[in-house]
């Protein structure tokens, strides 16, 4: 099923007696629910873009391209920096601006600038029930009501559809360094990561390669600027060894979609952590690979299978399993207090549980 | 480098500047009693076990903490929306999260209403009791649990004030983001529950932007743990929609808060120009441009010429005045400067100035930072605070003029136009009977605008009781039976601040239940 309109696709719903399998551009199959497909492919197209006011809305089945083509006509861009799982998860298909948001999906920049849910302004979908339902809206600032924007970004379909969705967007940049540090352990490239972002020289990357042992600092902004502050950043970042100028391309578009570990088998995990605690943790997982970004917030590994989360024991932070399956949850299982709050928002979002069922459980 | 940051925008007092008085400067309304607002009958079977509801409080907290006395409840019978007032049942000072829940806990088995409270700045009447409820006061708790810079955050109770937490940390560097103007008055708690802003959201977002976990108890007396020092959620986003509820989901008692170093510096510049308009052009070419500046700031000929009157800063007299403050090395503010004025200089400014040291710096934001009190001067006001699609500027400036003169009562704008937030400040005699009537028909008749025009009713302050019975402007029935949906989850029995955000209607067979 692929309803054209939100009213269409309320009906579909209404009418329903699930489950029902929320599909967008189909590129991020993370965890499992069975059910019908239910796709919102053809509910599409920008219907705003105002460059001066810094938004942007547009329907949940909109490729994520289309958007992105669109704001550069603007030297405009998505600052979030959304991931494309598709190399990563050997998907194919057109990953949707609905599944973006649907799954919170970041990059790089996110530890400068925001998550995807920062930059949402405003929602429209349809619950499990049926009806429709908007929060937020177009505006930057909006405090009106709860801020339901924020609980449906990262609800994987399980609360509603998605139908539209509204964003900041952010002006692009005249020019991007990446600066590099060579051969530091672990902990102490974490180190030189939060040097680097407790500095006011505004990083907008920091990621560290154990494999190919590189530690990476992005600069972004107008050229003299960018020059200045790398100049800057060298010295301060002296005491872990000389910071040279790394040229190839598409470097942080390869941080942002881990392609290091595309192709390659085993598990993927993504973890969000503490990032001082990121290296001690790294040496628990007995993983194949690993990648830091976010300055060591961010952990990507690549495992032989079995719990990861069972190898750290408890930890400040969340494990989502990417890629791969185990007799373990998907998603990082939340304290009881806060897995009653969420299973009580279910069963009021969607009340005969046909909207992408068990998937965050 | 001209000055050091933050002392900069008008939402940034310095306890080195003379801007001590701000919650008194700043009274959003005057003083008077006897306004109406409806409000749900108190419950009488509270009321009559008002000295078992103490007595089983004091069991639990110092003596001290729980004030019951008729006349020290008045200390907590209205917020910074000073019309509207009621002294609470009785009100609690709890010390640290397990006070909280103790409190909560016999709150929810003797079905009392609560009222949580942080500072009281809000302009919503956010914290405004009810006469049957229990104010819980976060006040006292206000320390701070841990600064980490490797991982830049820090943990604080929410009774902390905003701008003591930058307080902590500047010494090192560091600042917290969000700047209300208030920030010498108002508690992380009360920027947490309205989701609060300030000038340098344009660059550096709001509080939920800039809140990484909090512990919260919930109506039952149960202690939660959401977020921490890491980023966002593994789960559904509840801290997202915790922030900005306003004290319905729970009572927030300690937060991690992300800090940021500060830049190396900061200037603004001035722009005077003829129309609205032209300026409302000028803030989207600027943004189109590419440069993205921490903050900019607005103000219309009523605004310029009270600020003038009042702290003679020097401005010129003109339709319309944009301050717009960029950050960065000296350098690198030379050059983002140089861009927009070439922007401003295209649309024949009246006058540009750009801050040429500290002190020209200061008086830039001298009159921006008075202009509230200045209005105050000369006039009651009431401070609105509605969002516009910027694109909107020019036709809802013309618009309230043209209503302005309908309703007879003067207008003064003065808003963040970077992000569309307003605050037109309407001009009323509180002496003068009907007149404060008359300034809320306008004031909602131009918040309904906001949301025609494709904005919303509140961008910063909140709904409280100000703008509930306006929210079926913005929102049809399933969209806020989809948020009292979230409120039925935390609190089912719907005690904690329920007669806020939500019309009554909307809401009564759920409080009722
Ligand atoms: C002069 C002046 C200027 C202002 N400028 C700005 C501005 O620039 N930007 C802006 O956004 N706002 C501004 N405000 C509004 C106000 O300061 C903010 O809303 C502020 O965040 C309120 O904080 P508070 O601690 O005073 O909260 P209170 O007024 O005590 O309470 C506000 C709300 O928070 C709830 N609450 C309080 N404590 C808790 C808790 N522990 N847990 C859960 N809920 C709680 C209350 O129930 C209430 O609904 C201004 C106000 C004044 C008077």
């Amino acid at each position: 099923m692929t309803p054209k309109t939100e009213q269409e696709l309320a009906e579909v719903i209404a009418g329903s007696n699930g489950p029902l399998r929320i599909v967008g551009g189909g590129t991020r199959p993370i965890g499992q629910s069975d059910g019908d497909a239910l796709g919102t492919s053809q509910m599409r197209g920008i219907t705003l873009h105002e460059p001066g006011a810094l938004t942007l809305v547009a329907k949940a089945g909109t490729p994520v391209a289309e958007i992105e083509a669109a704001l550069a006509k603007e030297n405009q861009r998505l600052a979030f920096e959304p991931m494309d799982h598709r190399a990563l998860l050997g998907t194919t298909g057109e990953p949707t601006i609905g599944g973006v948001v649907a799954a919170n999906v970041s990059g790089p920049r996110r530890i400068a600038v925001g998550a995807c849910r920062d930059f949402m302004l405003g929602v429209r979908f349809v619950d499990g029930s049926g009806n429709v339902i908007k929060n937020g809206g177009r505006v930057m600032k909006n405090v009106t009501g709860y801020d339901l924007v924020k609980l449906m970004t990262g609800s994987y379909g399980t609360l509603g559809v998605l139908t539209e969705v509204s964003l900041k967007v952010l002006p692009g940049v005249a020019q991007e360094t990446t600066l590099a540090l060579d051969g530091l352990d672990d902990a102490t490239a974490v180190a030189a990561m939060s040097a680097a972002l407790s500095s006011p020289y505004e990083v907008t990357g920091v990621a560290h390669d154990p494999v190919a042992g590189k530690t990476l600092f992005r600069l972004e902004g107008f050229a003299d600027s960018v020059a200045y502050r790398a100049a800057e950043l060298t010295r301060l970042l002296a005491k872990f060894g000389q910071l040279v100028e790394l040229d190839r391309p598409r470097q942080w578009q390869a941080v942002r979609d881990v392609v290091a570990f595309a192709g390659q088998p085993g598990d993927v995990w993504r973890l969000s952590v503490k990032p001082s605690d990121a290296a001690a943790l790294v040496a628990k997982m007995d993983a194949k690979a690993v990648l830091y970004d976010w300055g060591g917030g961010l952990v990507w590994a690549l495992t032989d299978g079995g719990d990861l989360r069972a190898r750290l024991g408890d930890f400040q932070g969340h494990a989502t399993l990417i890629r791969g399956t185990g007799d373990f949850p998907v998603f990082q299982p939340e304290h009881a207090p806060l897995a009653a709050i969420s299973a009580g928002l279910r069963a009021k979002f969607d009340p005969r549980n046909i909207l992408n069922r068990g998937l965050m459980q | 480098m001209f000055y050091q940051l933050h002392g900069s925008g008008f939402n940034q007092p310095r306890t080195d500047l003379p801007y001590g008085k701000i919650g008194i400067v700043f009274l959003p309304i005057a003083a008077k009693e006897g306004i109406h607002m409806e409000m749900p009958a108190p419950s009488a079977s509270v009321l009559s076990r008002k000295d078992q509801i103490v007595s089983r409080l004091k069991a639990v907290l110092p003596d001290a903490a729980v004030i019951s006395d008729v006349m020290e409840t008045r200390a907590y019978e209205c917020d910074g929306l000073t019309a509207y007032r009621c002294p609470p049942m009785c009100a609690v000072l709890p010390a640290n999260t397990q006070e909280v829940a103790a409190v909560l806990k016999i709150c929810h088995e003797l079905d009392v209403p609560v009222v949580p409270r942080g500072s009281g700045t809000s302009l919503a009447g956010g914290a405004l009791p009810t006469a049957d409820s229990v104010i819980l006061g976060v006040a006292r708790m206000n320390d701070v649990i841990e600064t980490n810079y490797a991982d830049r955050y820090i943990r604080v109770q929410t009774g902390r004030t905003n701008l003591s937490v930058t307080g902590a940390v500047e010494t090192d560097g560091f600042f917290y983001a969000p700047d209300p103007s208030s920030q010498l008055a108002c508690a992380i708690a009360g920027n947490i529950a309205m989701n609060s802003g300030g000038a340098h959201c344009l660059k550096y977002g709001v509080t939920t932007n800039n809140l990484l976990g909090v512990t919260m108890v919930t109506m039952d007396g149960q202690i939660i743990e959401i977020g921490g020092a890491h980023l966002d959620a593994g789960g559904l986003d509840l801290l997202g929609v915790i922030c900005g509820s306003e004290g319905q989901l729970g009572v927030v008692t300690e937060a991690t808060l992300r800090i940021l170093h500060k830049p190396e510096g900061a200037r603004p510049v001035l722009m005077g120009y003829d129309s609205s308009e032209v300026a409302g052009q000028v803030v989207t070419d600027i943004i189109k441009a590419g440069v993205l500046p921490v903050a900019i700031e607005f103000m219309d000929r009523p605004c310029i010429e009270a600020t003038e009157n009042f702290a003679k800063a020097g401005y010129p007299m003109c339709e319309a005045l944009l301050i717009v403050e960029v950050e960065g090395s000296d350098a690198e503010i030379d050059a983002q400067l140089a861009l927009i004025m070439e922007i401003a200089r295209k649309h024949n400014p009246v006058e540009l100035r750009e801050a040429k040291d500290a002190d020209e710096a200061g008086r830039i934001w001298l009159g921006r930072k008075s202009a509230f009190g200045a209005m105050g001067q000369i006039n009651d006001y009431m401070c609105l605070d509605g969002t516009i699609p910027v694109s909107s500027l020019p036709y809802v400036l013309k618009r309230i003029s043209e209503m302005s003169k309908e309703f007879g009562l003067d207008v003064g704008n003065v808003f963040h136009a970077g992000d569309g937030n307003m605050h037109p400040l309407i001009l009323f005699d509180a002496n003068k009977p009907g007149d404060l009537e008359l300034c809320e028909e306008f004031g909602a008749e131009i918040l309904k605008l906001c949301v025609e025009v494709g904005g919303c009713l509140t961008g910063e302050h909140g709904v409280g009781i100000e703008k509930r019975d306006l929210m079926n402007v913005q929102f049809d029935p399933a969209d806020l039976e989809a948020q009292m949906a979230v409120k039925d989850v935390f609190d089912p029995k719907w005690l904690l601040n329920a007669a806020k955000v939500f019309p009554l209607d909307c809401s009564a067979p759920r409080r009722a239940a």
